[in-house]
C-alpha cells in the first residue's frame, strides 16, 4: 500500500519532469524553427572594413556610415561556392545579390530590400516555396515574388506589375508571380525576391554577389563552422547564434531555470522515497530481525532496501512517463492554433524515457542509502524482542 | 563434519553479559559454563528475568557476550566479525521463538525455504522441494500454500520448526516455543521437537516455563539470577 503510494508519488514527479522537458524542447525547437524559417544558418559577407572611430554621434553618424557603405561584392564567389558545397557540414549554399530599392505601384511607394536569388538553392536555405500564399516561386526575367505585407501596402496581387528603383536611379518593371508569408511582419513587408541576374543589373553588381547564405545539417554547429569559414576565407561569417544572441541567451536561461526546477523535483522525490523507506525499516523491524536470525548478513539487508529504492524509482518512472505522455496528448489537444492545427508537435522520446527510468532508479537507490544503513545496523535482538 | 555422538555442539566457559556502561552497568549473566553434546535434548528453566532469553541470544550469535568463551561446533566465535557470526548462525543454528515470527506476506512453504534462499541468494526448485518435505514432516502437507497469517498458532509454530530445521542445523534454540499455545497444541509441538531430535540426532536447547514439558527432556539446566544453580541429567518419562 505504502509502496504503491510512493510509486505514484515518484510517478507524478517523473511525469512533471518528463512533461516539462518534452514541452520545453518542443517549444524551443519550435521557436528556433520559426526564427530560422526566414534566416540562413550562416551568412557570408565581404570582409568588414576596419571601423574608424566616429567623431559625431546619432543620426548624422548613421547617415554618413550609410553613404560610405557602397555595395561590395564577394570576390570569386563561384569558386567559394563550389568549395563550400563539398563541406560535409553544409547542406546548401545560396549566393545572393541584395541591396536597397524603392518599390512603386501607382501612388504607393515603399522602401524594400531586393534579393536576387537562385531559387532552387535559396529554397534549401529558406523554404520559400512552402511559404507561398498565392502564385508560385518563379523569378525569371521580369518576375518577382513579394511578401503579403508589401502586397497589402502596394495594393498588389499576383499578376500585377510594380516598379523597383535602386539608389542610383536604375529601375526595372516586374510582374508579381507569387506572394509569401515567412511568419515575420518585417520580412513580409521588406523582402522582394527577384532573379539573381535581375538584381545584379538593378544594383550595379554585374556578375557579383553581396552575400552567400548557408544552411547546415546541424544547427548547433553554426558558430563553429562560421569561425572556420571566416578563418579560411577572410570573409565575415555570421552564424544565426551570433545574430540572434539575445534569443539564444533567452533559450539558455530558460533551460537553466528548468534544470533548477527539475533538480528540486528530483530532490523532493528522493526525500519522499527516503522517508517511506525509513518508516518501512521501522515497521519491518521484526521481519528484519527474523531474516538476520536466519543468516541474512548486514550487506544482504542493505541490498534489499537499496533494491527496493531502485524498484520504486524504476516503476515510478515508468508510471511517470505514461502520465507525461497523457499530459502531452491532452496538451496537444488543447493548445492549438486558431486554425485548429497543433501549435507545435511534441512527443515523449524513448531516449527521454530511458534517461528518466535510469535517473529515477538511481535517485531511488541513493535515497535508500540511509534507510538501508539503518536496516543493516538494526540490532536483531531488539528487533525480535517486540 | 563427522557426526560423532561425542561431538561438542556447544561449549560455554565463563560467559558474562552486562548491559549499560559506567554507573548504569548491570551484569545479567555471571560467568556461565555449559556444554552440550550432539543429540542432547535439554531444557533451560528458571524464573522470569533470570536471563534465559539473554543466554539464548548469546548462544544464537544474535548478541555478543561481555566476557568468556563461546564455541559452536568447536569453532571459537570470539574472533568472528558480524558477517562471520551471521554465516555461522545461518548454517549451524535454528531458531524457534515464542511468538512464532513468520513473515506474514509469505506462504508456509516460502517461509520455510527462506533460510535456504538467504544462504544461496536465488531461489531454485530444490529449495521448495526440501521446504515441502519438511512441512510434510511437521504434518502440514495440506497447508503449504497458505499464507502464514492464515494458519492457527500451533500450525504457525510447526512452520517455524520446519524453518528452523531446513538448514540441517547442529543446534536448535527454542525460546518458550509452546508459551503461546493451548495445552493440546503445546503437546503436539513438543512431541514434534522430540521426534526430530530422536530421528536426526539434532541438539535442542529449549527454554520453557512448563515443568511438565521440562520433565520430558533428557537434561534440565536451571538458571537463577544469571547463575546456573542446577544441571541434572534426567530420565525422560
Ligand atoms: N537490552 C537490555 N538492556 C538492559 N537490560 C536487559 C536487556 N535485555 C534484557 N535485560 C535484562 O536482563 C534480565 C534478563 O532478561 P531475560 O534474559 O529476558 O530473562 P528471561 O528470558 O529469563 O525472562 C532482565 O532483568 C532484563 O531486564
Ligand atoms: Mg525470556
Amino acid at each position: 500500500m505504502q509502496s504503491l503510494l510512493i510509486v505514484v508519488g515518484v510517478g507524478v514527479g517523473v511525469a512533471v519532469i518528463v512533461f516539462m522537458s518534452a514541452l520545453l524542447s518542443g517549444l524551443q525547437a519550435n521557436l528556433i524553427k520559426r526564427t530560422l524559417s526566414s534566416q540562413a544558418h550562416i551568412t557570408l559577407l565581404p570582409p568588414e572594413e576596419i571601423a574608424r572611430p566616429q567623431q559625431s554621434t546619432g543620426e548624422t553618424a548613421l547617415r554618413l556610415q550609410k553613404q560610405a557603405q557602397r555595395l561590395r561584392a564577394i570576390d570569386q564567389w563561384q569558386t567559394l561556392r563550389d568549395r563550400l558545397e563539398t563541406w560535409p557540414e553544409i547542406a546548401a549554399v545560396s549566393p545572393i545579390a541584395a541591396g536597397p530599392a524603392f518599390a512603386v505601384r501607382g501612388d504607393a511607394n515603399k522602401a524594400v530590400t531586393v534579393l536576387g536569388i537562385e531559387p532552387e538553392h535559396y529554397n534549401r536555405v529558406v523554404a520559400l516555396a512552402d511559404r507561398l500564399t498565392a502564385g508560385q516561386l518563379r523569378v525569371g526575367a521580369g518576375e518577382t515574388v513579394i511578401g503579403i505585407e508589401l502586397a497589402k501596402d502596394l495594393g498588389a496581387e499576383v499578376g500585377d506589375k510594380l516598379r523597383l528603383t535602386a539608389a542610383d536611379g536604375r529601375s526595372d518593371t516586374l510582374t508579381v508571380t507569387g506572394l509569401f508569408d515567412l511568419g515575420n511582419k518585417g520580412v513580409n513587408a521588406r523582402n522582394v525576391y527577384v532573379g539573381l541576374r535581375t538584381a545584379q543589373s538593378l544594383l550595379d553588381l554585374v556578375g557579383g554577389v553581396s552575400s552567400i547564405d548557408l544552411a547546415l545539417h546541424d544547427l548547433d554547429l553554426a558558430e563553429k563552422v562560421a569561425r572556420r569559414i571566416a578563418a579560411e576565407t577572410g570573409l565575415t561569417a555570421d552564424s544565426w547564434i551570433k545574430t540572434n544572441a539575445q534569443f539564444v541567451t533567452a533559450l539558455t536561461s530558460q533551460r537553466v531555470s528548468s534544470n533548477v526546477i527539475r533538480f528540486f523535483i528530483a530532490l523532493s522525490v528522493a526525500f519522499g522515497i527516503a522517508s517511506v523507506l525509513v518508516v518501512s525499516v521501522i515497521q519491518r523491524g521484526k521481519e528484519i530481525g527474523i531474516l538476520r536470525a536466519m543468516g541474512a548478513t548486514q550487506a544482504q539487508m542493505r541490498r534489499i532496501f537499496l533494491l527496493q529504492g531502485g524498484i520504486v524509482g524504476f516503476f515510478g518512472s515508468l508510471l511517470g512517463s505514461a502520465l507525461a505522455w497523457c499530459f502531452l496528448m491532452l496538451w496537444q489537444l488543447l493548445a492549438r492554433n486558431p486554425d485548429g492545427t497543433p501549435m507545435f508537435v511534441i512527443g515523449v522520446e524513448p531516449g527521454l524515457v530511458a534517461i528518466a527510468a535510469a535517473g529515477a532508479s538511481l535517485v531511488g537507490i541513493l535515497s535508500a542509502l540511509l534507510p538501508a544503513r539503518r536496516a543493516a545496523k538494526l540490532d536483531p535482538v531488539v528487533a525480535i524482542r517486540g | 563434519m563427522a557426526k560423532n555422538p561425542n561431538d561438542s555442539v556447544l561449549h560455554l566457559a565463563g560467559i558474562r553479559k552486562s548491559y549499560g556502561s559506567g554507573a548504569l552497568e548491570s551484569e545479567i549473566l555471571h560467568g556461565l559454563d555449559l556444554h552440550l553434546q550432539r543429540g542432547e535434548f535439554a531444557a533451560l528453566i528458571g524464573p522470569s528475568g533470570s536471563g534465559k532469553s539473554t543466554l539464548l541470544n548469546l548462544i544464537g550469535l544474535l548478541d555478543r557476550p561481555s566476557g568468556g568463551e563461546l564455541r559452536i561446533d568447536g569453532e571459537d566465535t570470539g574472533r568472528l566479525d558480524d558477517t562471520g557470526l551471521t554465516r555461522l548462525r545461518g548454517q549451524r543454528i535454528g531458531f524457534v521463538f515464542q511468538h512464532h515470527h513468520l513473515i506474514p506476506a509469505f506462504t508456509a512453504e516460502e517461509n520455510v525455504a527462506m533460510p535456504l534462499l538467504i544462504a544461496r541468494g536465488r531461489p531454485d526448485a530444490a529449495m521448495f522441494e526440501r521446504a515441502g518435505h519438511l512441512l510434510d514432516q511437521v504434518g502440514l502437507n495440506d497447508r503449504k500454500q497458505h499464507l502464514a497469517n492464515q494458519l492457527s498458532g500451533g500450525q504457525q509454530q510447526r512452520v517455524a520448526i520446519a524453518r528452523a530445521l531446513v538448514m540441517n542445523p547442529s543446534l536448535v534454540l527454542a525460546d518458550e516455543p509452546t508459551g503461546n499455545l493451548d495445552t493440546h497444541s503445546a503437546d503436539e509441538v513438543f512431541k514434534l521437537l522430540r521426534e526430530v531430535n530422536r530421528q536426526q540426532n539434532t541438539t535442542f536447547l529449549i527454554v520453557t516455563h512448563d515443568p511438565r514439558l521440562a520433565a520430558r527432556c533428557d537434561r534440565i539446566v536451571e538458571l537463577v539470577d544469571g547463575r546456573i544453580v542446577a544441571d541434572r541429567a534426567h530420565a525422560p518419562a
